[in-house]
C-alpha cells in the first residue's frame, strides 16, 4: 500500500512543483527531456507515445471494445446477395484484446518513468550538473545498463512466445472454444467457470472421474519415474565406481550411448518390440513359453508397468552420469572411519552416501519430479496414452498423463477450452508440489553463496 | 596362521563380489545395447524377399541394403527431411546458446531492480506444460507465413524465441566464477562486453558447449511442435515426424525396416557427436544437478 501511495504522491508532487516543461510532459511524453537537451531519451519517450496512440487507434481500441463479448456477428452468407459476410473472429479478438491490455499497462509504466525522468532532470539542473553528451548516453546503455541491453531480446521472445500465449490459454479456459465454436466461421464466448464445473462433475458425461484417475496415474508415474530411476541409477554408479571393477570408462560409455540416441528412434522401436506382433511376443510364442500374446499395450495395468520399466532403460544412464560425479565428491575418510567402526556396505550407504546424495541433489529431484509430470515424449512415443477404455471420458486412455491428455484434447478433439483447463490444473499441481517440497529442502541456501 | 586364513577368505570374498559385479554389468550392458543391435540388424533385412513389415524373427534371412537404398531413392524425401532437421538443429543451437549466454551473464553479473521478479516469472512460466501454448503459437506463426511450407524457419523461431528461460545451468556456472575477477578487470578499465568476451566466455567453454550440444540434439527428437506446425506438408517434415508417421500410419507394416534404416542414419551422427563432446555434457549435467 505504501508503495502505491508513494507512486501517486510522486505523480502529484512532480506536477505541482515541476516547471512548465515537466507539466507539458504529462501530456506529450519526452517533451521535457527534448527541450532540456536529453535528445535520446526525449525521442525514445515521444516515439513510444506515438506508437501507443497509433496502435490503440488502428487496432487496440477495436479489439478492446469487442473483448467483453468476443464478437457478436458470425461469418455468414447474406441470403439476398449470396455474398459471404465476414463477421467477428473470436480468436483474434481475444488475442489482440489481451495484447492491448498489456500494451496499456506497459504504457502506464513508461508514462510514470517519463515523469520520474523529468523530476530527475530538474534535480540535476538544480544541482548544477551538465546535460550528458551523446557519447555518455551510449556508454550508459552498454555499460551501466548493460543487463537491460542483454535481457531485452530474450525478454521480448519470452513475452511473445510464452507470456502472451499462456495468458491467452488461461482466458480460453473460461470460454466455450471447442469443436463447435471454431473461428473464423463460428464465434466462441465467455462461459465463466462452466469448464471447471465440468472437470469436477462426477457421473454422466462429466470429466471428474477421468480427471481423478488420470491425475493419480500422473503422480504415480512421476513418483516411480523419479525415485526408481534415481536409486537404480545411483546403484549402477556405485557398482561401476567399485574399486575392483576395471574398464570403468567402457561400462559408462555403453550406458551413456542411450542418452545420445534420439528418443524417438529408440522409444518407437522399443514400443514396437513390445507390440502384440512384436519380437518379444513372437519369440515367447515360438518357444512355447506363452500361448497368447502378452497384453503389453492393450491392458492398462500391463501398459503402465511396461512404461515405467522402459523408462528405467531411458533414465538410469542419466542418473548414473549425474551421480557418478557427486559420489566421487564424498570425502573418502568418512568411509574410512566408518569401516574402522565396523560398518558394513549397506550401513555405509544408508548413513553416509544416501544423506549426502539427498542433500546435494534435493533440488534436482524436485525438478525431475515436476519434469516427469510433464514428460510427454516417453508416454506419447511408447503408447500414445492408449489403451482407450470405456470408463474414461474425454478420449483419455489408460496410460495418459495430464499432458498427453491435454495434447489429444487439442489435436484430436479440438476441445481447446477443456485442454486449457487441464493446463491450468497441471500448473496448479506442479506449483503446489514445488512450493511445499522446496521449502522442506535442506539445501535451499542463498544462491550467491559461491561468489 | 588364522590371520593368513582370514586374509585369504577375505580375498576370495572380494573376488566373488567382483565376479558378481561383472556378471551384473555384462547383463545390464546387454539389455541396454540389445535394442540398438536389433534395430541395426532389422534395417539390413532384404525388402525384395522378406518385405518391410514386422516379422517374428530377428536375424534377416538375407542381408541387403534395400531399405537404405529406398531412403535415397527419388520417391522418398528422406534426404530433405534430414536436411530440414539439420538446418533447424544448427540454427537453434547457435541462437539458443546466444540467448542463454546473454540472460545468464546479465543475471549472474548484475544486480538490478526487477532481477528477482524476472527470475520468479520465469520459474512460474516453466510450471505450465510447454505445449499449452501450441494453438496460440500456431496462429502467431501462421500470421507470418511460418507454418506448413514455412515450417522450418518457424520451428527455428520457436526453438530460439523463449529459450532464454533455460538459463539455470549456465547461470549456475557463471556464479562460480569469482566476482573479484570482474571487479579487477573493471578497475583496469575493461568494458562489460570485453569482460564477457575475453574472460567469461573462455572460462565457460564447457558450459557453452553443453548448451549448444543439448540445443542441437533437441530438434532431432521434436515431434509435437514439428508435426503441428508442418501439418500435412511433407516437404517441411523433420525426421521425427516423418519416421513417426511411417511407424503409425496404416501401411507401417511395409515401412518398418525403412524406419529402422532411417533411425540408424539419424542416430549414428548424433551419437558420434555426442560421444565426442561427452566430457562437456557430463560437466554440464552434473553441475546443473548440484546447483539445482
Amino acid at each position: 500500500m505504501g508503495k502505491i501511495k508513494n507512486v501517486f504522491s510522486t505523480i502529484g508532487l512532480t506536477f505541482v512543483k515541476g516547471d512548465w516543461m515537466t507539466k507539458v510532459s504529462y501530456i506529450i511524453m519526452g517533451f521535457g527531456p527534448l527541450i532540456r537537451g536529453y535528445v535520446l531519451r526525449g525521442v525514445a519517450f515521444l516515439l513510444m507515445e506515438i506508437f501507443f496512440i497509433v496502435y490503440m487507434v488502428k487496432m487496440g481500441g477495436f479489439y478492446l471494445s469487442k473483448l467483453p463479448t468476443l464478437g457478436t456477428e458470425e461469418t455468414h452468407m447474406d441470403p439476398a446477395t449470396f455474398v459471404t459476410v465476414y463477421g467477428d473472429n473470436s480468436f483474434m479478438i481475444l488475442l489482440f484484446g489481451i495484447l492491448s491490455i498489456m500494451v496499456i499497462v506497459a504504457f502506464v509504466v513508461v508514462w510514470y518513468g517519463n515523469i520520474k525522468e523529468n523530476k530527475a532532470e530538474e534535480e540535476r539542473k538544480a544541482a548544477g550538473k551538465p546535460v550528458p553528451t551523446l557519447k555518455e548516453e551510449v556508454n550508459r546503455i552498454i555499460e551501466d545498463k548493460f543487463h537491460v541491453t542483454l535481457l531485452s531480446l530474450p525478454t521480448l521472445g519470452i513475452f511473445v512466445f510464452m507470456v502472451l500465449p499462456i495468458i491467452f490459454m488461461i482466458c480460453v479456459a473460461f470460454t466455450n472454444y471447442d469443436y463447435n465454436h471454431q473461428p473464423p466461421t463460428h464465434l466462441f464466448s465467455w462461459v465463466g467457470l462452466e469448464n471447471f464445473g465440468k472437470l469436477f462433475s462426477f457421473g454422466g458425461k462429466g470429466f471428474g472421474h477421468t480427471f481423478v484417475s488420470v491425475l493419480i496415474w500422473t503422480l504415480v508415474w512421476a513418483f516411480f519415474a523419479t525415485f526408481l530411476n534415481y536409486f537404480l541409477g545411483m546403484g549402477l554408479a556405485i557398482l561401476i565406481n567399485r574399486k575392483g571393477v576395471k574398464f570403468k570408462k567402457v561400462w559408462r560409455t555403453i550406458f551413456v550411448m542411450t542418452i545420445a540416441i534420439p528418443q524417438f528412434v529408440s522409444l518407437l522401436y522399443v514400443s514396437k518390440l513390445f507390440a502384440a506382433d512384436g519380437l518379444i511376443n513372437s519369440y515367447l510364442l515360438k518357444w512355447g513359453w506363452i500361448s497368447q500374446a502378452l497384453p503389453f499395450w492393450t491392458d492398462p495395468t500391463w501398459a503402465r508397468v511396461t512404461i515405467i520399466l522402459i523408462n528405467l532403460w531411458i533414465g538410469i544412464p542419466y542418473l548414473m552420469l549425474i551421480t557418478t560425479g557427486i559420489l566421487m565428491n564424498i570425502p573418502e575418510d568418512l568411509y574410512e572411519s566408518a569401516r574402522i567402526d565396523g560398518a558394513n556396505g549397506f550401513q555405509m550407504f544408508r548413513y553416509i552416501t544416501l544423506p549426502y546424495m539427498l542433500f546435494v541433489t534435493g533440488p534436482y529431484l524436485l525438478t525431475q519430479f515436476t519434469g516427469n509430470i510433464n514428460n510427454f515424449n516417453v508416454i506419447y512415443l511408447l503408447s500414445q496414452g492408449k489403451p482407450k477404455t470405456m470408463d474414461l471420458t474425454g478420449g483419455a486412455g489408460g496410460t495418459d498423463l495430464l499432458v498427453t491428455w491435454l495434447y489429444s484434447l487439442t489435436v484430436n478433439d479440438s476441445n481447446y477450452s477443456m485442454a486449457a483447463v487441464l493446463g491450468i490444473m497441471v500448473f496448479v499441481v506442479i506449483a503446489i508440489i514445488s512450493l511445499v517440497v522446496y521449502n522442506m529442502l535442506p539445501s535451499v541456501k542463498d544462491e550467491g553463496g559461491f561468489q | 596362521m588364522a590371520n593368513v586364513k582370514e586374509k585369504k577368505l577375505h580375498k576370495q570374498h572380494t573376488k566373488l563380489k567382483n565376479g558378481i559385479s561383472y556378471v551384473v554389468l555384462i547383463l545390464l550392458s546387454l539389455i541396454w545395447l540389445c535394442p540398438f543391435v536389433m534395430i541395426v540388424l532389422q534395417s539390413f533385412r532384404s525388402y525384395k524377399t522378406e518385405l518391410g513389415g514386422m516379422v517374428d524373427y530377428l536375424i534377416p534371412k538375407q542381408f541387403s541394403l534395400d531399405s537404405y537404398a529406398y531412403l535415397f531413392s527419388p520417391d522418398c524425401k528422406f534426404f530433405k527431411w534430414y536436411l530440414n532437421t539439420f538446418i533447424i538443429a544448427f540454427f537453434v543451437a547457435i541462437g539458443q546458446t546466444c540467448m542463454v549466454l546473454m540472460v545468464s551473464f546479465a543475471l549472474s553479473r548484475s544486480r538490478f531492480k526487477g532481477r528477482d521478479l524476472w527470475m520468479r516469472i520465469c520459474l512460474i512460466l516453466g510450471m505450465f506444460p510447454g505445449f499449452l501454448t501450441m494453438i496460440c503459437l500456431y496462429f502467431l506463426l501462421k500470421n507470418f507465413g511460418l507454418t506448413q511450407a514455412g515450417a522450418v524457419p518457424g520451428l527455428i523461431l520457436v526453438g530460439i524465441a523463449s529459450s532464454g528461460m533455460g538459463y539455470y545451468v549456465c547461470k549456475g556456472f557463471f556464479d562460480t566464477i569469482p566476482m573479484t575477477l570482474d571487479e579487477a578487470a573493471r578497475i583496469d578499465g575493461a568494458s562489460r562486453a570485453r569482460i564477457f568476451f575475453t574472460m567469461i566466455v573462455p572460462l565457460s567453454k564447457p558450459i557453452i558447449i553443453y548448451t549448444a550440444l543439448t540445443a542441437f540434439m533437441a530438434p532431432w527428437c521434436d515431434y509435437i511442435f514439428a508435426s503441428y506446425i508442418s501439418f500435412g506438408y511433407t516437404d517441411s517434415y523433420n525426421v521425427a515426424v516423418a519416421l513417426y508417421n511411417w511407424v503409425y500410419t496404416a501401411d507401417y507394416q511395409g515401412f518398418f525396416t525403412r524406419f529402422c534404416a532411417g533411425g540408424v542414419l539419424v542416430a549414428v551422427p548424433v551419437t558420434v557427436l555426442f560421444m565426442a563432446l561427452q566430457k562437456y555434457y557430463v560437466e554440464g549435467v552434473t553441475g546443473g544437478a548440484v546447483k539445482g
